[in-house]
């Protein structure tokens, strides 16, 4: 449905993306999964290694671009989006991916995030959530949930958590997606995001072992995903579930209150039911997803909005380019503008 | 700055019946009556005259401050005349206040026997009070030892711009032309570029051009036909000898703008500018942003961070990233740098120095990041930091900072300051084909003898990798903030592979030595009594003050160094050549640490941190001091 991003297309394979580097998770953490998502899907993309940058912050998802052959720039803690705009503009044609986590990406960089997307600098930005600082032991972080009982919280976090999606969207970016780590559905997400021209937000949760283990499975979990998990395809009925699992269910609005609310769906009626055709397009859907709460609704994965808009660079460089139009850089002319004035070898002048 | 060194300026004044050689003008005023602007074109004028010039436009932190309050008032100072002039002189000749406030700030620093000039209008009893006047001074004899002329300036620009219809309050804005109109005839000067210019900023409005213009016309009028008694006299004074060439006025901003662009076409590369507003470095982002055409595409980050990370992606990418800020900001920059030093990417770092600590002194000179520049980051984080001495040096710093960046694969920091960086003074435009061009290279093909993977990280003689454009096929690698493998750049935080790094990345900023000039003695010999040395700004308050104790017959030096880190391989053995070190700097006395701990010399300081530059009289008489 977008433009895609002009890169060259090019045949690789998943082998062709994986480093020599010894990978440094801890065994068994959601990011492996991740890595190999990305790594499988890249090939599928036609990216090219030589065209490509992963660039990064700081903690445990930063590690990231050590582990993909293409280029890598692994930056400072928060300061990824502001590096990848300075790439961008310098050359527009290279295909960049961020990666980021919750701590990186809206607590320390939560500024710059929010500056990459309102002015939608064309890349892919993978906000790694596992709700958690894993890389220094285990602090509870700005997408940990009240309560969280941490090092630095033994008697539980008092802050709200924030919800990268809603901020995202209120940042003004224009397309907004979520994944989970070993979802055999984030290939399709990561996809759309790229497909996207402009600045793709993708929430993917991850499963932090050590110090956060297994906090998604009330929905990531395979057993009763069927009933948890609400996964968004445009222009078809927001539904959920299945008769083995508990019936099927949609997700409608509740004219009273304008709020959404969860109907059971009867003999595949949804139409009588009033289940709401999911429509990326539609900013006001979008603000409603971001915010659905989990547990009363299920989580809502896929791609919750995808509207684009001309990016940032398109808009820098074509002022750029307008301004060089028919003249010519001419340094001799520049030091010499202004009020001159010329000084001669004359009369009571010894030079 | 004129080349042409001739002795200091004669203490005369206007009115002393023979022509000074300089003079000091100035203009102080509510900072709603346009000061900054008279005084900039007063400089224009006072350049087309030919004479040599500095100014010091000193103006308050806050952008609307209350009407006629003491720290509302704008002061303009320009020194000139028709020898060199390297200060913006010491105290002035004749001081223009438009107001009791502009009167109460400015006067003492006003010499004996000068003139001043005062809109009587304006010394109404509301302003009065404002200024803390109990009396008004104009009237109770408390000015006595100056030279006072008070006339009613308001009435009269009222009476000059009736014709034009124009509102009260909009009328009494033609002031600040008027006063320029008198200014201008006293020292002779051509109204006519006045006029051309007044037309065309005012030329979606003629009404108000003709109004200013008819002021102007009416203050040089005045001056002209008013039987004016005492010391309101026409002055001339000669074009400076000057060596022969197209001259312009520069400011520092407006020099390390073109220095910057010069630069980047040297090492052709196009330019990216990331920068975040701050006073008193914004000017370069302004300048910056109207020169697209040059290849420079310029950043307005969320903040001070984003400016200096965006600067660091670009030059990831290929492009010279520049940044540029004021104290608070390059300290926000500090960690970022440290990124820079360790991925080797090349980047401008331009300090407009200011008063600090934390927001300190926001528009008022100072030379207090000297430490933040050379050691202010964490780890054994070196980086070469170079200073500007001038308005017009600027431009040649700038040039240079891009040459050791593109070269040396590093971050470089350009220290200004406030002063340098607002002031202006005339400038000789340099030929572009002047200069030696640095052109950067690119890894285009795998650098590794024996195949395999690209070497990032594999050094040339000079300690220097790389620099590899994303994009260019088959050379994938990763780089990052994390120690890191010599060679394969690989991620490697074992204690051998740190020492061996640290070693390396010390040794590289150490060698750029090799590649400036040896330090020379700017005034005087290698050698004697007496050593001034300089850095920055100080350098006009300096040469002067050395040279009136040379004329004076006593030994001493000035020694002013532009390489703050690595220093010239030749400044330890100059220095110790002299019995005496003495540092004059606008602050606690940095550099003068900085010299002793590389060099075990004496040096002693001279500081100041008032936000004010340095008088000459000042180092005078700290030479006499310390010859004495």
């Amino acid at each position: 449905m977008n433009d895609m991003t002009p890169i060259s297309k090019v045949q690789t394979t998943l082998k062709d993306w994986e480093t020599d580097q010894e990978v440094r998770w801890c065994p068994g953490c959601g990011d492996y999964a991740i890595l190999k998502a990305v790594q499988r899907t890249l090939p599928e993309l036609g990216a090219d290694p030589s065209n490509t940058v992963f660039v990064s912050g700081i903690g445990c998802s930063s590690r990231f671009p050590y582990y993909i052959e293409s280029y890598g720039f692994h930056t400072i803690h928060g300061r990824a989006p502001a590096v990848a705009t300075g790439i961008k503009l310098a050359n527009p044609d290279l295909d960049v991916w961020l990666v980021t986590g919750d701590g990186d990406g809206m607590s320390i960089g939560g500024n710059h995030t929010m500056h990459l997307l309102r002015r939608n600098l064309n890349c892919q930005i993978m906000l790694f959530n596992n709700e958690i600082y894993g890389l220094t032991k285990g602090q509870y972080s700005p997408t940990s949930r009240e309560g969280t009982s941490s090092p630095s919280t033994p008697m539980g976090s008092v802050d709200h958590p924030a919800l990268p999606c809603a901020f995202a969207l209120g940042s003004g970016a224009r397309f907004i997606a979520r994944g989970f780590d070993v979802s055999k559905e984030l290939p399709s997400v990561l996809k759309a995001a790229h497909a996207h021209k402009g600045a793709a937000f993708i929430e993917i949760f991850q499963n932090c072992i050590v110090y956060n283990k297994d906090r998604f499975d009330d929905f990531a979990a395979p057993k009763g995903a069927e009933q948890s998990q609400l996964w968004l395809k445009d222009g078809e009925p927001m539904l959920f579930g299945s008769e083995k699992s508990g019936g099927i269910k949609g997700i409608a609005l509740d004219l009273e209150t304008l709020m959404l609310k969860v109907v059971d769906v009867v003999d595949g009626d949804w139409q009588g039911a009033g289940v709401i055709v999911h429509n990326v397009r539609n900013k006001a859907i979008a603000h409603m997803l971001v915010e659905m709460p989990f547990g009363p609704f299920p989580m809502a994965l896929g791609v919750l909005y995808d509207d684009p808009r001309p990016t940032y660079e398109d808009a820098v460089l074509g002022q750029d380019r307008q301004a060089r139009e028919g003249k010519a850089a001419d340094l001799g002319k520049l030091l010499a503008k202004g009020q001159t004035w010329t000084v001669s070898g004359t009369a009571g002048d010894p030079a | 700055m004129a080349t042409v060194l001739a002795e200091p300026n004669s203490t005369q004044r206007p009115g002393d019946g023979a022509t000074p050689e300089a003079v000091v003008v100035r203009f102080a005023g509510d900072s709603g009556d346009g000061m900054q602007l008279t005084g900039g074109q007063f400089t224009l004028s006072t350049a087309l005259a030919g004479n040599d010039l500095a100014t010091f436009p000193d103006f308050p932190a806050e952008i609307r401050a209350p009407q006629g309050t003491l720290f509302g008032v704008s002061a303009f100072q320009i020194n000139f005349g028709s020898t060199t002039i390297d200060t913006a002189g010491d105290a002035p000749d004749v001081l223009v206040a438009m107001n009791p406030a502009a009167l109460k700030t400015n006067v003492q620093a006003l010499k004996p026997g000068g003139l001043i000039i005062a809109d009587s209008g304006e010394f109404t009893k509301r302003n009065l009070e404002k200024a803390k006047y109990e009396v008004n001074p104009l009237e109770d004899g408390s000015l006595a030892k100056w030279d006072l002329m008070a006339f009613d300036i308001s009435a009269l620009t009222l009476e000059s711009v009736k014709p034009f219809g124009l509102g009260n309050k909009e009328a009494l804005r033609c002031k600040n032309m008027w006063t320029l109109g008198l200014a201008l005839w006293m020292f002779d000067r051509d109204r006519a570029p006045l006029v051309e210019w007044l037309k065309d900023k005012f030329r979606k409005n003629p009404v108000l051009a003709d109004a200013n213009i008819a002021a102007l016309n009416a203050g040089h009028a005045y001056g002209e036909t008013a039987e004016l008694a005492g010391p309101l006299k026409k002055l001339h004074l000669d074009p400076v000898p000057t060596p022969a060439g197209l001259y312009r006025t520069v400011t520092g901003a407006e020099a390390v703008s073109l220095g910057l662009v010069a630069g980047a076409q040297l090492a052709d590369l196009p330019m990216f500018f990331g920068g975040y507003p701050i006073t008193p470095a914004s000017a370069i982002l302004h300048n910056l942003a109207k020169l697209k055409e040059f290849g420079v595409t310029t950043f307005q980050a969320e903040d001070e961070i984003a400016a200096i990370c965006a600067a660091i992606g670009a030059s990831y990418a290929g492009q010279l990233g520049v940044t540029s800020s004021s104290g608070p900001g390059i300290a926000l920059k500090g960690e970022a740098m440290g990124l820079a030093i360790m991925t080797e990417l090349p980047l401008v770092i331009v300090n407009s120095q200011r008063g600090g600590p934390s927001t300190g002194l926001p528009t008022k000179t100072e030379q207090s990041d000297l430490y933040q520049a050379v050691y202010g980051r964490n780890g054994d984080a070196p980086l070469p930091v170079i200073a500007a001495r001038s308005p017009a040096d600027a431009f040649e710093c700038a040039i240079e900072a891009c040459r050791i960046a593109v070269q040396y694969m590093t971050p470089v920091i350009l220290l200004t300051d406030g002063y340098i960086a607002n002031a202006a003074e005339p400038w000789q435009v340099p030929s572009p084909d002047g200069f030696t061009p640095f052109p950067a290279t690119f890894l285009k093909e795998n650098n590794n003898p024996a195949g395999g993977k690209v070497l990032p990280y594999k050094r040339d003689e000079r300690g220097v990798r790389p620099w590899i454009k994303p994009g260019t096929a088959g050379l994938m690698h990763r780089i990052g903030g994390i120690e890191k493998a010599p060679d394969t750049g690989d991620l490697d935080y074992s204690p051998a592979t740190h020492q061996l790094q640290t070693d390396a990345r010390k040794a590289k900023v150490d060698g750029v030595a090799a590649s400036i000039p040896a330090q020379e003695v700017t005034l005087g010999e290698a050698g004697g009594k007496l050593a001034v040395v300089g850095w920055g700004s100080t350098y006009g308050p300096i040469i002067q003050a050395v040279r009136r104790a040379r004329a004076k017959g006593l030994d001493v030096s000035h020694v002013h160094v532009r390489h703050i880190w690595p220093m010239p391989a030749n400044l330890g053995d100059l220095l110790k050549g002299y019995d005496k070190v003495l540092v004059p700097e606008m602050n606690t006395g940095q550099f003068k640490t900085v010299l002793r701990d590389q060099f075990l010399v004496d040096a002693r300081p001279l500081t100041k941190t008032s936000g004010q530059p340095f008088t000459i009289a000042e180092i005078e008489a700290a030479i006499e001091t310390a010859l004495a």
